[in-house]
């Protein structure tokens, strides 16, 4: 390989990624203030569950399990897109996925990462969470979740930096008028990177590594989540495919939340030249295949317990086709699944706007998908309910309970928020040598 | 009763009879000696002074029968209560019971729900009026087949699902057959009531109703009292009661004779209310005994007998409940 030079294509490409960070920008500061805010009243909404104990949630003995559960499977899940777009499509060398797998990682990591404060905030005693590491048991599946969720973290964190390398090194020296602490973290970060050709060679092969570390590792998250319910006899999750169910419908929310992403940084950080219409139109057809992929499984979930109609299965199903939750599971399935599938199959609305409000549907509905797989199995247990205070017989989430789930969004907002604005969302050296088909080899510029 | 040095050390520790403190009348004064000088030189040393004068007298002796049967005798000032502590309580408690395999039979034509049982449980556990660890509910097992009470505690399954969920270990299966919980432990994360097919776990959602009253007790993990916020309750099949040789709470409140309590390696129950002793195996023989949903495989240790030749009916008012319920 040639030590070509472009200099110039690069400093445009640099230039264009870098234009976003920086954080002394008035939109940048009201919005981290606004999030901050937010933060405040969620934080307060869980003292007082710290201090009232979890009677401040809607959650009572038969219906234990609510939203927080839900939002965990939810978070579990969405992070799930850093696998689908880096390792999947990365790995059978699908070029279009260039500019926007940085995007899909920060997704992971930010969703990863709040993942483990989302089953905090369920515990009835979040204080003695060490005892889960000092007399965890292993047959328990919440030892496999936590050893797994970790994990994926830590991977997904890796698989976000080291193809960034590179970049900071390339933009240590081209941060005018940033904060001093941001370059002396890029200079730190960048580990001295020389853009030898021999060092892109280790590169490639450890990210290379890493993602194929990733993949048994995010099937291993999605699947063990999904046995926390598969493991139990309840009708309504004691299924043999809730694995590869959860993993379809993973890739789903996943795959909305990074639509959302990609035309948010688009359209806010005017990466329109690295984010294109191909993008788009590409990732359309992503959602496309893992929504079918998904409806596919719900058929099986679904139809093959309907048509026997066991007696306790058939009181959970009656309950979704027909009772009181079928304006939920049938919003879900069409307007959140069936639908958009239709609409991304248009040619014209694969294009950024259409398909961010597509996906902030299907983005929704997931989430209540995961609220319909958690909840309705428990309210009609094997022996009846009775004699408890009637608000027992019906879960209904409290304002409280729904401001500390509002909060775990937050945070993963801001954890997203934080690494898109101090470090660039598209691979810069990357970018660079796409369109000059040779390997940016850049002598650093003094 | 042969066991090991070790095992009788932990009884010897534990026993919550008299402890006979068997220090002689040298180490005594040696003991008082060194408190006073040590730290309280003047009260503490009048005081051991007198209960040393006191001791002298050998008309204050008392006999008392040691762990190994032995009849000694020893001065009266010299025994003490012994309060085992938490550890004690728990270390023994999640041993449990050597040699025993706790069942019991609950006999479905007698129960009229009374709800003794209940109210004995809760108040032995410092549990509210629903809050369970025992529930009579109304039962019909299909739409042609008699309604009944069926008395649901914890089936306490020798192929418990909770105890496989639990992440801590904070629920367990004891060796005499209970499941027990140990509410020091529980990270209140609700998994094993997730798994319990028979819904027969309780969680403290709020402080629990002695919480205050209750501040001071040490904790005893075969009574779960005090009860903790923020953690998992259930039925303990009153691991307390069995190791006094009493019968459970439920068992004995009970007027009707419903419940049948005992040891299955005995091959002996005893009802509660009669106090009559018969042979448990013979007893599911002759009354076709059963558990519930045994096609799950929790392999319970309640067996029920069936509804048959109930000389009452069921309440208008529980007709509709059970209406409601499913």
């Amino acid at each position: 390989m040639k030590n070509e030079i472009n200099n110039g294509h690069l400093e445009s490409v640099a230039s264009d990624i870098l234009r976003p960070v920086r954080i002394n920008n008035k939109g940048f500061i009201l919005w981290m203030g606004f999030l901050f805010t937010l933060l405040a009243l969620c934080l307060y909404a869980y003292t007082t569950q710290l201090r009232k104990g979890l009677i401040v949630t809607g959650l009572r003995d038969y219906t234990s399990w609510g939203m927080y559960i839900a939002n965990f499977v939810f978070f579990v899940a969405t992070s799930l897109v850093g696998m689908l777009i880096s390792s999947i499509f990365g790995l059978s060398g699908a070029k279009w996925i260039k500019p926007i797998a940085r995007i899909a990682e920060i997704i992971a990591i930010g969703f990863a990462a709040v993942a483990g404060l989302v089953i905090i905030s369920d515990m009835g005693r979040p204080e003695r969470l060490p005892f889960v590491f000092m007399y965890g048991r292993v047959q328990s599946p919440i030892l496999w979740d936590v050893t797994v969720v970790t994990t994926y973290f830590v991977l997904s964190l890796l698989l976000w930096f080291f193809p960034m390398i590179p970049d900071l090194a390339i933009g240590k020296s081209r941060l005018p008028g940033r904060p001093g602490f941001l370059v002396k973290a890029y200079e730190i970060l960048s580990f001295k990177w020389m853009h030898q050709k021999e060092q892109y060679k280790i590169l490639l092969k450890a990210v290379r590594i890493l993602m194929i570390l990733v993949i048994p590792t995010a099937f291993a998250i999605h699947t063990v989540t999904s046995w926390l319910f598969a493991v139990t006899l309840r009708a309504g999750w004691d299924s043999t495919i809730f694995g590869p169910y959860f993993i379809s419908g993973a890739f789903v929310s996943g795959t909305s939340a990074l639509i959302i992403a990609m035309y948010f940084f688009r359209t806010n950080y005017r990466l329109e030249k690295y984010i294109s219409q191909e993008q788009f139109d590409k990732i359309g057809k992503v959602l496309i295949l893992v929504s079918v992929l998904y409806l596919y499984f719900n058929l099986n979930e679904f139809l093959v317990p309907a048509y026997k109609m066991k007696k306790f299965d058939a009181i959970h199903l009656h309950e979704l086709f027909s009772g009181k939750d079928a304006m939920l599971f049938w919003g879900i399935q069409i307007v959140g699944l069936i639908i958009p599938v239709i609409l991304l199959l248009i040619r014209r609305l694969r294009r950024p706007l259409p398909m961010m409000v597509i996906s902030l549907f299907v983005f929704a509905a997931s989430w209540l998908k995961r609220f319909i797989i958690v909840v309705p199995p428990q309210s009609h247990p094997f022996l009846p309910m009775q004699h408890v205070p009637s608000e027992w017989y019906v879960y209904k989430p409290t304002i409280t309970e729904a401001a500390i789930t509002l909060g775990t969004f937050i945070l993963a907002l801001l954890i997203i928020t934080i690494l898109s604005k101090l470090f660039p969302v598209v691979p810069i050296w990357e970018m660079a040598e796409e369109e000059n088909e040779t390997m940016v080899t850049v002598v650093e510029q003094k | 009763m042969i066991m090991s040095e070790e095992k009788k050390k932990k009884i010897e520790e534990s026993s919550e009879i008299e402890k006979i403190l068997e220090s002689s009348r040298r180490d005594f004064i040696k003991k008082a000696g060194i408190a006073g000088a040590a730290v309280l030189a003047g009260g503490a040393a009048i005081y051991s002074g007198f209960r040393h004068e006191k001791a002298k007298n050998p008309g204050n002796m008392i006999k008392v029968l040691t762990q190994d049967n032995r009849l000694v005798e020893i001065p009266a000032d010299q025994v003490k209560g012994y309060k085992p502590g938490t550890e004690v309580f728990t270390s023994r408690g999640r041993e449990g019971i050597k040699g025993k395999k706790w069942v019991m039979v609950i006999d479905l034509s007698k129960c009229r729900n009374a709800r003794k049982c209940i109210q004995a449980c809760q108040g032995a556990h410092h549990l509210r009026p629903y809050e369970y660890h025992i529930n009579t509910l109304v039962m019909q097992e299909s739409e042609n087949t008699p309604v009944f009470y069926m008395p649901k505690p914890c089936q306490h399954c020798d192929n418990p699902p909770c105890v496989s969920v639990c992440p801590v270990d904070a629920t367990f299966k004891r060796q005499d057959g209970p499941v027990l919980i140990d509410n020091e432990r529980c990270i209140g994360c609700r998994f094993c009531m997730a798994a319990c097919p028979y819904s027969a776990r309780m969680f403290h959602w709020q402080e629990p109703k002695d919480a205050i009253a209750d501040a001071g007790l040490t904790y005893n993990i075969e009574l779960n009292v005090p009860q903790k916020r923020g953690t998992i309750s259930k039925c303990l099949f009153s691991s307390d009661r069995l190791r006094e040789n009493l019968l459970p709470y439920c068992v004995s409140a009970c007027p009707n004779g419903v419940y049948w309590f005992g040891d299955e390696n005995e091959d002996a129950v005893t009802n509660g209310t009669t106090k009559e002793t018969i042979s448990f195996r013979e007893l599911l023989k002759k009354s076709g005994g059963y558990r519930l949903m045994p096609e799950l495989g929790t392999k319970p240790r309640v067996y029920y007998l069936p509804p048959k030749n109930r000389l009452f009916d069921v309440d208008d008012e529980d007709l509709k409940k059970l209406n409601k319920s499913v």
